[in-house]
């Protein structure tokens, strides 16, 4: 099992890629960019990343230029701090913005196929750089520590915690799933059980689904604080979206 | 001090119990020396309805945490929590009903939910509130299938 040091502060003294959980044949579909099928997702997002859209007319191609360079580094970067609106943004957020704001365009609904295409198509550019997020931003900290908060808190019925499931027990069965570490790393991620590319705030209502709470919205802050945390939470480890898992 | 808020949600709460939600929360119990010497229903547990409990995903699923050479004709067995071959010549019945009960009364911080309680909890999703995870009647089948297991 490949293992990367943990940051300074980090509970854990090694961290580690939910891919390295999964069976054998889940990573081979993963490591096959032509059998993977969260690739017809970045072929939309590769789509829509030329086509012009809104009241300016413009494409992110316009300026951005060719994603393979202009956005080689920066789906390791985020969440990032925005000193604009005073908070922290992800990519799909960053997305919205320039949508909005640049283009004259609608922003995309947070799940919609148009959304995930195009954060599965940015993140990829950054494959195998490592998680690079620079916290000493604006109030970073703060939100990571709501983040913190966040996932030490026990939730629902089952009364668990992110803790209790991906720090205390991960290698350990629970069930038929092998417990990960939770990492953040792989996504957007097709799940074969989703039978789609799904964003990371989906799998935090899952898991809270899971343990019959009320989950949070997608894109809201506590998911967004709950973000920045496990960015931190996995420093170091290489992006590798689009991540495949069951 | 008077406070007028919090007797009116304690009658709002004896009124709700008497009514509608009685089926749903826990039965009254009483711990006596770490655990719950009394059975919390009238009609004794059946050990055979215990084992499609502990089995059962929506119920006990306690297979999600637990290996049990018992039901070793089921498939995924957890590692999260200790194995339960042997759990009746380590408990008494009255302490197993109250680990299925209320588990952090026994383990303190356990990561075991609370099966028959609904104490002390958080974010519950709507269709859940105030309910508890197993019946009564549930919580005495497991206790049963429970004290079927003294072999180590
Ligand atoms: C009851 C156990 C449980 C709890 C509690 C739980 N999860 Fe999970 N989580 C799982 C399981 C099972 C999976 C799928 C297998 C795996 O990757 O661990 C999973 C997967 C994940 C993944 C995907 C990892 C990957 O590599 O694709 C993330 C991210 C995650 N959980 C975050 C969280 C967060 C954040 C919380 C708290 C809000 C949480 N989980 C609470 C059980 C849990
Ligand atoms: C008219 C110009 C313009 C268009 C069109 C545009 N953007 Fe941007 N984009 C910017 C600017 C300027 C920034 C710098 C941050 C800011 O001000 O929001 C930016 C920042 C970004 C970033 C963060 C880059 C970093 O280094 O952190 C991403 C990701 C991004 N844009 C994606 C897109 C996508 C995807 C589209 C198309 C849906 C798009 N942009 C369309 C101007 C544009
Ligand atoms: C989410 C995990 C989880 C689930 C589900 C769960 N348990 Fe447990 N259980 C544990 C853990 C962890 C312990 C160890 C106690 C501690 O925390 O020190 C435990 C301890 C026990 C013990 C005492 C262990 C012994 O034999 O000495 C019994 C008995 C028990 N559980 C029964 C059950 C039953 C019956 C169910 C289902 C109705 C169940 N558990 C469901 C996690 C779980």
């Amino acid at each position: 099992m490949k293992t990367y040091p943990a940051p300074e502060g980090h509970p854990l003294s090694e961290i580690i890629s939910g891919y390295e959980f999964r069976t054998p044949e889940t990573q081979a579909l993963q490591d096959d960019d032509f059998e993977n099928p969260a690739f017809l997702w970045v072929d939309q997002g590769e789509e829509l990343w030329n086509t012009a859209d809104g009241t300016a007319g413009k494409a992110c191609a316009d300026c951005h230029g060719n994603a393979s360079e202009s956005m080689k580094m920066v789906g390791a970067t985020f969440p990032k701090w925005d000193a604009k609106n005073n908070r922290p943004v992800n990519i799909e957020l960053q997305i919205n913005q320039c949508r909005t704001e640049q283009m004259g365009a609608d922003a995309w609904k947070y799940e919609s196929s148009e959304m995930i295409g195009m954060t599965s198509f940015v993140r990829t550019q950054s494959r195998g750089e490592p998680v690079n997020v620079d916290f000493s931003e604006g109030d970073m900290e703060a939100w990571k520590a709501k983040g913190k908060d966040l996932y030490y808190t026990r939730f629902g019925q089952l009364d668990l915690a992110c803790s209790n499931c991906h720090e205390d027990n991960y290698g350990n069965q629970i069930r038929s799933d092998l417990l990960s570490q939770g990492q953040s790393n792989g996504f957007p991620t097709y799940r074969l059980k989703w039978q789609g590319v799904g964003t990371l705030h989906r799998r935090f209502k899952g898991c809270m689904d899971q343990v019959r709470a009320k989950p949070y919205k997608r894109g809201s802050d506590e998911f967004l604080a709950l973000e920045v945390y496990l960015a931190y939470r996995g420093v170091g480890l290489p992006v590798e979206a689009p991540a495949l898992r069951n | 001090m008077f406070k007028p808020g919090i007797w009116s949600g304690a009658l709002l709460g004896a009124v709700l119990t008497a009514g509608v939600a009685v089926a749903a929360g826990p039965a009254d119990y009483e711990i006596v020396d770490g655990g719950i010497p009394k059975a919390l229903t009238a009609q004794p547990g059946n050990a055979e309805n215990g084992r499609e409990v502990a089995i059962n995903r929506k119920l006990g699923n306690c297979l999600a945490c637990h290996a049990v050479t018992k039901l070793s004709d089921q498939p995924y067995h957890g590692e999260i929590g200790p194995p339960l071959d042997g759990a009746a010549t380590r408990w008494s019945e009255a302490e197993l009903r109250l680990i299925v009960v209320n588990s952090k009364k026994v383990f303190e911080g356990t990561m075991m939910p609370g099966f028959h309680t609904t104490e002390g909890l958080n974010r519950v999703a709507e269709k859940f509130e105030g309910k508890t995870i197993l019946s009564a009647q549930d919580v005495e089948d497991v206790v049963a299938f429970l004290m079927t297991l003294n072999e180590e």
